[in-house]
């Protein structure tokens, strides 16, 4: 009983929150509802007996990726309501599409239900008698562990391309120059001159 | 009442079309357009760890790990290139990003 209001409190909050994200008016709100969202259907995940993917959702998105949004709506400097013309225009097209797409995949998905998907398991089945987390981790580095070294480098190559996209050396900014630092020289670094007395050292005695 | 599989498919089910419908409308606001992907990969992977845990089975889990990781690298990726194209057109207003068009 106590699982079903659960189920409905946290479905109903994070499909609200999903149509603020795609409805409100200042990008800032939309960031701090996708955090709702997100929230939301990682308790769905615990609901489900996923805790470690929603203990994840939590940690990437909302520590995350959510960050990274608010950062950037911030950072930038954009007239949002220019942003929104041709909001009312494609509202009525858009509303019948998301209608016919929403009660298609209900159908099917019902449908399938139906059929008993969730009855029989096909492939291996988990141990019931350890936890999520071990669970995954029985079968994340034995099983999957090359697509697991493919998931690293798709995080290392969006590393390195979100910083040489964002990265930019201004002109007239002084920096160190650690080549030329290491390979200078007593010749190169000192002068020596013998001034006239009284008159000081002049510029072109030094090069 | 028991909550079945079936529930929650319809959950992801409309978030996914929440987000399809996010894109259509803001069509733009490519931050918004970001987030509707998010929200739409948000609904895929509750389609994975639904039928995960109700086949009793782990590899879905794993699949909605990766799809998560790749989410979080569009993600980062999107932004930058976002960041890149508001220092060079002042702008983000992404219909008239028509440059390449030729």
């Amino acid at each position: 009983m106590i699982a079903a209001i659960a189920f409905y409190v946290l479905a109903a909050v994070s499909v609200f929150a999903a149509l603020r994200v795609v409805l409100a008016s200042n990008p800032v709100h939309s960031v701090l509802w996708l955090i709702t969202a997100f929230f939301s259907a990682a308790g769905l995940f615990v609901l489900m007996g996923a805790e470690y993917l929603a203990m994840l959702l939590v940690v990437v998105y909302v520590g995350a990726v959510a960050v990274l949004f608010l950062f950037v709506v911030m950072m930038l400097d954009v007239d949002f309501v220019r942003l929104r013309e041709g909001f009312t225009r494609y509202m009525p097209f858009g509303a019948v599409v998301a209608c016919v797409l929403l009660v298609e995949m209900i159908l099917v998905s019902s449908a399938v239900a139906a059929r008993g998907a969730g009855a029989s398991a096909p492939g291996v089945q988990a141990p019931t008698d350890v936890s999520n987390v071990e669970a995954i981790g029985r079968v994340l580095y034995t099983d999957y562990v090359y697509i697991f070294q493919a998931a690293g480098l798709v995080l290392l190559v969006a590393m390195i391309g979100a910083i040489v996209l964002t990265l930019r050396h201004k002109p007239h900014v002084k920096r160190q120059d650690i080549h030329t630092q290491v390979t200078r020289d007593r010749k190169k670094a000192v002068a020596m001159t013998r001034p006239e007395t009284g008159a000081g050292v002049r510029p072109e005695d030094l090069s | 009442m028991i909550i079945g599989l079936a529930h929650y498919l319809a959950v992801a089910a409309t978030l996914f079309t929440i987000g399809v419908f996010g894109i259509f409308v803001n069509r733009k606001n490519i931050i918004i357009i970001l987030m509707s992907i998010e929200l739409i990969l948000l609904a895929v992977n509750i389609n994975f760890v639904a039928f995960s845990t109700h086949l009793n089975e782990v590899s879905g889990q794993i699949m909605a790990m990766f799809v998560l990781t790749v989410a979080a690298a569009e993600a980062a990726v999107g932004l930058a290139i976002l960041v890149t194209f508001f220092r060079n057109r002042r702008d983000i207003a992404v219909d008239d990003a028509s440059m390449m068009k030729g």
